[in-house]
């Protein structure tokens, strides 16, 4: 019997030392085309050369539509410190921004959560708040708070604690009501019922909610830079723009459309290591 | 003087709701004697989750009394522990972690004599080997012993479970039943036990109590003519079938009324 299994094993590392090496065989071309990183860069890579062959077949003038090539050239304009300044900058107002707005949704969802009168009488007014464009507001904001970090890292708070407001308060409501009978059962505290029960309850909630606004934090601090900035990606995009160097405005897009994927990529890890019982169980 | 666990004297519930006042439980007179096990039968709605929560101090009736151990119920008691139809553990928490929720959360701190104690009832419960599993891990039923382990941790003597095994598969549902025999026959305790099954009430309980549709009155209040121990065996006598009969009859007759 283990003879028999020895054998077996030997003949599939002969099969599999001997074989691959010659022509890689159907089922390990399969397993990578399946990794989930190499189909979705396979059709970006195949993008960038239909684009820079479009371009240049058609000689589409920069303006309109540079060539990835040109695009690349845009990031030598501006010297690598000179770079990261600006990523510094935009960085820098989108984080803030974005724990200020973690910082002010806690407990705004957790009243909202915990009392009826509270989600009657605020609530609403969020809403209203929410209604407004906050890239009408922004220029008055700049105006009231000055022109350093602080009025933009309002505005980046504006466009970002909504969401946060929202999933915060349905996950602080989605724990079962045995729970809650449990806590008061026990004479507990509140705020252990809150600490211990809620909020880890809360927490798949509060990640998807995070995971939306961290990219909303960049578009805020891209807006705010629009409105009144002298330094940050947003600014370089709109200056470079003005002066008609598109290519470099596209490098600054790409600059920031990496720094929303780490983010983003960021808070998923996070999640992942942190609560990694909090995300869906994956389906087979 | 033998002073009841548990008594209701012309206990009522009336809810406030946005359709107007509703009477889930009215006048209800019953008493449990110390270690004494109830089963409590009733259609759905007719109040009996209502009746659990009035005698756990989560909700206080609105006419009558509810007591516990000759003390009016005004909050929640240490000596009281509850078992729910879903086991609702804390699904990021190990096992022995949701067995001393109790002390965590009460106290806010597990000392190593909780530890310890809870090892112990995971052990009584048949939990032995499973307490660093999350419960995602474990079955229905094994899920509900944790709940079962979670109700006992306190050591309280009276034990309120709420259709406790109606989630589960009906093999695993009978196990169960013997399982929780044995644990309180091992340490005795009163029990309000709620369920929908005329067997499993009859296999379990001293006492079985039926209550009408709502608003829900007790309109039957039986001995079970059934001696202990008892195993699968033990329903299957002429009497027992007529007796289960007879409480068939009882919830059909106040449906059709
Ligand atoms: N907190 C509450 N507010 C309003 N109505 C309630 C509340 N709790 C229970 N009820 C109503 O009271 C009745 C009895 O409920 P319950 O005790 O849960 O019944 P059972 O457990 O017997 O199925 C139902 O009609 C239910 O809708
Ligand atoms: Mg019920």
């Amino acid at each position: 019997m283990s003879a028999e299994a020895d054998i077996s094993v030997s003949e599939q590392k002969d099969t599999a030392t001997t074989k691959v090496p010659v022509a890689p065989s159907e089922p390990f071309m399969e397993k990578l085309i399946r990794l989930p990183v190499v189909l979705p860069l396979l059709t970006f890579v195949l993008i960038l050369v239909v684009w820079e062959a479009g371009t240049r077949l058609f000689a589409v003038p920069s303006y309109i539509l540079p060539a990835p090539s040109r695009i690349l050239g845009g990031f030598e304009v501006v010297s690598l410190s000179r770079w990261v300044e600006h990523v510094w900058s935009t960085l820098r107002v989108a984080l803030m921004g974005f724990v200020l707005a973690i910082v002010v949704s806690l407990p705004i969802a957790v009243g909202l959560a915990k009392s009826r009168f509270l989600s009657r009488s605020l609530y609403p007014l969020l809403v209203v708040i929410q209604s407004v464009p906050v890239v009408a507001v922004a220029p008055i904001i700049i105006v009231v708070l000055g022109t350093d970090d602080a009025p933009r890292v309002v505005i980046t708070f504006m466009i970002t604690f909504f969401p946060l407001v929202v999933s915060m308060t349905t996950g602080l409501m989605a724990t079962p009501p045995e729970l809650i009978e449990l806590s008061r059962s026990l004479r507990a505290p509140v705020w252990r019922e809150i600490s211990q029960i809620r909020l880890p309850y809360a927490t798949p909630y509060i990640f998807s909610g995070l995971k939306i606004s961290i990219t909303l934090s960049v578009i805020g601090a891209v807006v705010a830079e629009f409105v009144a900035a002298e330094k940050g990606i947003g600014y370089f995009i709109q200056f470079s723009t003005s002066m008609f160097k598109l290519p470099q405005a596209w490098a600054g897009l790409v600059v920031l459309l990496v720094m929303s994927l780490v983010l983003f990529q960021a808070v998923s890890l996070t999640q992942k290591i942190l609560f990694p019982w909090s995300l869906p169980k994956e389906r087979k | 003087m033998t002073q009841d666990a548990i008594s209701f004297s012309e206990a009522g519930q009336t809810f406030r709701t946005d359709s107007g006042p509703l009477t889930a439980l009215s006048g209800v007179d019953l008493s449990i004697a110390r270690h004494e096990f109830v089963a409590v039968l009733g259609p759905s709605g007719c109040g009996k989750s209502t009746l659990l929560r009035m005698t756990a101090g989560l909700i206080k009736p609105t006419e009558g009394m509810v007591s516990v151990f000759g003390l009016p119920v005004t909050e929640p008691r240490d000596d009281i522990g509850i078992v729910f139809q879903q086991a609702t553990l804390l699904p990021w928490a190990s096992v022995e972690d949701n067995v001393v929720f109790p002390a965590k959360h009460k106290r806010g701190r597990v000392s190593r004599q909780d530890r310890d104690h809870a090892r112990q009832i995971i052990a009584t419960c048949g939990l032995a080997g499973f307490e660093k599993r999350l419960p995602g891990e474990l079955s229905g039923g094994m899920q509900q012993r944790v709940g079962i382990a979670r109700a006992l941790f306190l050591n309280p003597d009276i034990l309120l479970m709420d259709e406790p095994f109606s989630a589960l598969d009906a093999l695993t549902r009978d196990a169960m039943g013997f399982e929780l025999l044995r644990l309180w026959q091992a340490s005795p305790k009163t029990v309000l036990f709620i369920t929908h099954s005329i067997p499993e009430a009859v296999i379990l309980a001293d006492r079985v109590v039926v209550m009408s549709e709502r608003p829900g009155r007790v309109i039957a209040n039986l001995k079970v003519p059934l001696s202990r121990p008892r195993d699968e065996s033990s329903l299957r006598s002429t009497e027992m079938q007529e007796f289960m009969g007879h409480l068939r009859g009882l919830l059909i007759k106040d449906k059709v009324a």
